[in-house]
């Protein structure tokens, strides 16, 4: 086992980690968190499985998509974070309404 | 609550276990794309792999990008103003930081669009370096001027999906093929796309920081 599969590992553990997170946690904010965390794991096993060559330089395919999955990820928390303000806005709290759990 | 919570650890391991074996059973050296793209890097106009990729091989791809970036901005503008806005001074070290750093970073924001046609770098890289020039300086309390945000703003945000437009268009029409360059030229093509996305990415990532619309103020 190479070190590439080691990143990969540690990348599929923030993505368990940010799921666990999205689902436990009610306030948005935390939630909003949690999907970037579970982004962050996914852009860690692209970049550590691109490394799996057996010359020095890595695969660039992988890389380069993760360099637009960033950016896409930023703008998509941005929109969920106004998203969040306007229902703060609206209810006084940050969460979602859960009949099911009163 | 409490008992919800002990249930999920399991689950989650076992997720873990299983992503862990799917990682685990990919093959050590597979067939990537590697080889196809250090075999076309000569026609590709840059010699950094990434960059080739991102604006030459899989262009489409990031045109469509660019298109999601501005997709996001509109809809966050068009949610309307949020109340709270603090319209705060800034303290004098935030001040002097963003006058002494802002035209640091438009310059690295430059030689990084620059050098990454051969080094790792290019438009996002350079396009996140200026937005978050545009992010300190709107904590240090800059705005842009109000006659500037309606038409000049929006030319910027849309440069960059607008040259993508264009390129795809022309190349379409002369080489019959979206966004094929000629190998001559490919270069140079390049960078003009990469200067619009820049400026675009830049713009719009100060813009979605703002979170509201940039008021003009009319009939005044």
């Amino acid at each position: 086992m190479s070190t590439a599969f080691l990143y990969a590992l540690v990348g599929v553990g923030l993505f368990c980690i940010g799921l666990y997170a999205l689902i436990v946690h009610a306030h948005l904010l935390r939630k909003i968190l949690a999907i970037n965390v579970m982004g962050s794991g996914v852009f860690l096993v692209l970049v550590a499985l691109a490394n799996r060559t057996e010359n020095l330089s890595p695969d660039p395919v992988p890389h380069a998509m993760v360099i637009t999955g960033i950016v896409v990820a930023i703008s998509a928390t941005a929109l969920a974070l106004t998203l969040m303000l306007k229902v703060a806005m609206e209810t006084g709290r940050a969460e979602l309404p859960d009949e099911g759990r009163e | 609550m409490g008992r919800n919570r002990w249930l999920l650890l399991p689950l989650f391991v076992s997720l873990f276990v299983g992503l862990s074996y799917a990682v685990l059973s990919l093959p050590e050296h597979p067939e990537s794309l590697q080889k196809m793209v250090v075999d076309k890097i000569e026609v590709s106009g840059v010699s950094n792999p990434v960059t080739a990729v991102l604006l030459n091989f899989r262009g489409y791809d990031t045109l469509l990008e660019m298109v999601v970036l501005l997709l996001a901005l509109l809809g966050v503008w068009s949610l309307g103003s949020s109340a709270v806005r603090r319209e705060a001074t800034p303290d004098p070290v935030l001040d002097t930081l963003a006058r002494l750093l802002v035209p640091v970073l438009i310059l690295v924001a430059a030689y990084l669009l620059w050098v990454g046609a051969h080094a790792p770098g290019g438009a996002f890289q350079a396009g996140s370096v200026l937005g978050a020039t545009g992010v300190l300086l709107l904590l240090a309390g800059w705005r842009l001027r109000a006659d500037l945000t309606a038409l000049p703003l929006r030319l910027v945000l849309v440069a960059g999906p607008g040259a993508f437009v264009a390129m795809a268009v022309v190349t379409l029409l002369i080489q019959g093929q979206l966004l094929e360059y000629p190998p001559a030229q490919a270069g140079i093509l390049i960078l003009i796309l990469e200067t619009g996305a820049t400026l675009s990415i830049g713009a719009t990532l100060t813009a979605l920081f703002l979170g509201t619309r940039p008021q003009h103020k009319e009939n005044e």
